[in-house]
């Protein structure tokens, strides 16, 4: 939710991972339900990238018919529960809310739990899996943009099993997002409505280790590749091996599939790279009990790619911002541990091809920061190998796909979410994600009544 | 999935909700919009002999920044000729044949008027008619509407005529600007009719210009008064039917017309007599899509309720509805106010100090935190601290227990006589 404030840093580490918004209460719901004006061809709608029936799932609330808002949210979202904590809210429907330019938006984003929320508690199946068709599909990985593939084709009666690699299914919404924002029990209930559907998910099940990919594409009908992106790259300096340099996603995942070991108590941190990956990782190592933790980055703050309520977040926190920061070389002690970060300031040149201005460093100007850990968030490696052995073509590991059907170069697989994810693909969001999800299984569906209207 | 098709007075329809006679009725184009967007039927802009219509024509009271909590019209029936009314009406019926379309008519209280109206309108086909008795102003200058409604004899009379030649189902639309409308509902039922809708709307003025000093609306600076409907009449007309549906003699079925605003209301009606609702002011203020939620809304609360039709739930709470003298004076609530929910805003505490019963005393603890109290054997259970109160589950009503059995003043009164009775004759 993007309209959240920072919470209170308790030195009790396991309170910093409860969620921080707590929800509106019921009368806050029916005020909020009944100010919104049930816009016509409501730009709301346009502006979220699933298309949910905005007006009318507010509409609902005010009326008390709270299952058939969250029907109307789920219909169109099948991640409308982690959506409602964690879409950019004042980017996406809320910024196109008419009211902005009356008295003050619509809070979607809380309305839209109020609604999954309740659902949540009754805990009860919302659809019904379709008339069972015989067609089979695949899906590798359970992370959004699988699991609203998943929920779309049983819809239309496919039978459908997802490959999760992990303990758990849920993907980057159980694993890469910040407790204090998504909190695992949300995940785990958006996968147990897909599973009630019918839908096998396998974890623990590596491809390419336990099953092949050529397995795979001779077991099932259909293919879809939503694997998203693996750890955070090497940022190849000196010094990377030492004790203290983690990596962000894992740091994010531990504190969400174990309690707080203590370690970066009273630590310093750095953080490289101002992503939203980036201020998730910041925020939990302040919440890991750090006690000093800075973000460098290379360019300054018109360029980082973090939203900008996430960097009010992270500010609330304390994080500190180091702009035109460049690390150079990890510094360690005789026990391999870190004990610094040598860093370089830049200025920034011409416009890239990107598009944005190209940082060079400027000479001399190393400097040395008084650092105990340094955390990785430049980006995320893909999983080029597991592409490849579906031999689907690629560029840099962004697998290659038709911008309509999402079809890869071998026609029974199709791929979606951050697998996909490069340039001119929009943004890496989980509701672009679960969007993707849904077009897939569309065009997958598709492609089966065009086969039956050939025969 | 429960069913919610209805059967009012042989009239079907796939959902109990209808578009009353009103502007959205007022062409095929918008009635089939209207059945595209879900309505189960629609009641057809009134027919009759052609009028001419004034700008403007709307006003709507807005309440503590709300709007449309009520709203006025002093538009006629229909200004456009009977011929292009009846052929859209034949093109509607051939698109949706499962959807109840009903002519409302309104022409002046002689036979042989009724008569032609009736065989012409169901020579083109409708499911039922609904004798417009009950539109306040123009019309009822004219001798028609509620100028009719009002006198039971024209109410019995008119109804009698076209039940004459009438092949379809007849719904009397009655006006409640009437001291009591269950007169002239039990005037319909003597006439012959198949069934009864209320309200109509009521005679209102929506306002004053404080700087024009015009009336609100206004037509070249005069004004007449409207017809007022929205949700602010529900309560209104929700009693309507409540009185009719009560009544022995008015056995007929009731369409609930009057503030349906969404599928609560209509529930409401339902289970206070009506068979089915009609709607317009919410539509006016929203479009035709709300009938989407009134749908979806009905038809989950029936199934959390188990209920398999929504025929079912037709009349279920008129046995709770009854007279004032049967009313038990020996049950007892009291207030309760919970301390742990409350915001201290004491609106509790001065609505009862100033204007009921003086019992909620302002207190201090032992901590120096103000705190609220019912003194409950002062307390005299009028609700008005918790209709008052802004904070849900602050203030509880609670029942509590009477040693003496229950007795309505009327059974209070009868015993009275007796023993007077008994006195007298020993």
């Amino acid at each position: 939710m993007s309209t959240i404030t920072g919470g209170r840093i308790s030195s009790n580490l396991v309170e910093n991972f409860e969620e921080i918004y707590k929800g509106l209460t019921m009368s806050e719901a029916i005020e909020e339900a009944n100010r919104c004006l049930y816009c016509y061809d409501a730009p709301c709608i346009k502006a979220c990238p699933t298309s949910i029936q905005i007006p009318k799932f507010i509409k609902k609330i005010a009326t008390g018919n709270l299952k058939g808002s969250a029907k109307t949210i789920l219909e169109s979202n099948p991640l409308g529960a982690s959506c409602a904590r964690v879409c950019p809210t004042e980017e996406l429907c809320e910024g196109a809310c008419v009211l902005n330019h009356d008295t003050k938006p619509i809070s979607i984003g809380h309305l839209q739990r109020h609604a999954t929320d309740w659902a949540m508690k009754q805990n009860k199946p919302l659809f019904k899996a379709g008339e069972p068709n015989g067609k089979t599909v695949a899906i590798i990985g359970s992370g959004p943009a699988g699991l609203s593939a998943a929920r779309e084709l049983s819809l239309l009666g496919y039978n459908v099993t997802i490959f999760e690699a992990n303990e758990e299914a849920g993907g980057l919404n159980l694993y890469g997002i910040v407790s204090f924002r998504l909190p695992q029990e949300v995940v785990r209930w958006e996968v147990e409505q897909i599973k009630m559907l019918g839908v096998e998910i396998r974890t623990k099940t590596v491809v390419g280790l336990d099953i092949t990919a050529e397995e795979i594409l001779n077991q099932f009908d259909r293919v879809i590749l939503a694997i998203g992106m693996g750890k955070v790259p090497n940022l190849d300096i000196e010094g990377e091996s030492l004790k203290g340099v983690l990596d962000a996603i894992e740091v994010v995942k531990r504190t969400k599939i174990e309690a707080p070991t203590g370690e970066l108590v009273g630590k310093k941190v750095a953080v490289i790279g101002a992503g939203n990956t980036a201020i998730d990782a910041a925020t939990t190592a302040v919440r890991l009990g750090a006690s000093n933790v800075q973000i460098l980055y290379r360019r300054t703050k018109k360029e980082m790619t973090a939203y900008q309520f996430e960097y009010d977040f992270a500010k609330q926190d304390g994080v500190e911002f180091r702009w035109l920061t460049a690390p150079t070389k990890i510094l360690g002690n005789e026990q391999g541990e870190v004990v610094g970060l040598e860093c370089v300031s830049m200025s920034l040149d011409e416009t890239d091809k990107d598009g944005r201005r190209r940082p060079v460093p400027i000479q001399n100007s190393e400097k040395i920061l008084d650092v105990d850990a340094v955390i990785k968030a430049i980006g995320q490696t893909k999983y080029t190998k597991l592409i490849e052995d579906f031999g689907l073509n690629h560029i840099k590991g962004v697998v290659d796909v038709d911008s309509e059907t999402y079809q890869t170069s071998q026609e029974k697989v199709f791929a979606c979410g951050d697998v996909i994810f490069g340039n001119g693909q929009g943004e890496a969001m989980v509701v672009t994600a679960a969007e993707q999800g849904k077009e897939v299984a569309k065009a997958i569906h598709r492609t089966f009544m065009l086969q039956s209207e050939i025969a | 999935m429960a069913d919610l098709q209805i059967n009012l007075a042989g009239i079907k329809s796939p959902n109990p909700f209808w578009l009353a006679s009103a502007p959205p009725t007022n062409s095929g184009y918008q009635v089939q919009r209207a059945f595209e967007a879900g309505w189960g039927g629609a009641v057809w802009k009134t027919l009759g002999d052609p009028i001419i219509n004034t700008t403007s024509r709307f006003a709507a009271a807005s309440f503590n920044g709300k709007k449309v909590a009520g709203f006025n019209n002093i538009e006629l029936i229909t200004d456009r000729p009977l011929e292009v009314n009846l052929k859209e009406i034949y093109e509607t019926k051939k698109r949706f044949p499962n959807h109840a379309i009903i002519a409302s008519l309104m022409v002046e209280p002689q036979q042989e008027k009724w008569h032609e109206i009736v065989k012409r309108v169901e020579d083109i086909g409708v499911d039922g008619l609904e004798l417009n008795f009950g539109c306040p102003h123009g019309m009822a200058e004219r001798g028609m509407g509620a100028a009719s409604g009002q006198v039971p004899e024209l109410v019995e009379k008119q109804t009698y005529w076209v039940k004459e030649v009438a092949k379809t189902p007849v719904i009397v639309k009655l006006t409640p600007n009437i001291t009591d409308i269950t007169v002239t509902a039990e005037a319909a039922v003597r006439g012959g009719a198949d069934a009864v809708s209320m309200i109509n709307t009521i005679n209102s003025l929506m306002g004053v210009d404080l700087d024009s000093w015009n009336t609100i609306p206004h037509v070249a600076g005069k004004g007449a008064h409207g017809g007022y409907c929205g949700p602010a009449v529900k309560p209104i007309a929700l009693n309507m039917v409540g009185e009719c549906a009560r009544n022995p003699l008015i056995d007929i079925p009731i369409s609930g017309i009057g503030g349906i605003s969404n599928w609560k209301d209509a529930a409401e009606f339902i289970l206070m007599g009506a068979t089915g609702v009609q709607v317009c002011t919410a539509a006016m203020h929203h479009g035709f899509s709300i009938v989407e939620d009134m749908i979806d809304g009905l038809n989950n609360y029936l199934d959390e309720k188990g209920i398999a039709s929504v025929m079912d739930l037709v009349g279920k709470s008129v046995p709770k509805y009854s007279n004032w003298g049967d009313l038990d004076l020996n049950y007892k609530v009291v207030a309760r106010i919970n301390n742990d929910v409350c915001i201290n805003c004491n609106k509790c505490h001065i609505s009862c100090e100033d204007t009921s019963h003086q019992c909620i005393d302002m207190l201090v603890d032992e901590n120096g935190k103000s705190y609220l109290k019912v003194r409950e054997e002062d307390c005299v259970g009028c609700n008005l601290c918790s209709i008052v109160c802004p904070v849900d589950g602050a203030i509880d009503m609670v029942e509590v227990k009477q040693a003496l059995p229950s007795m309505s003043w009327n059974q209070r009164q009868s015993r009275i006589a007796s023993f007077m009775t008994e006195r007298v004759a020993k």
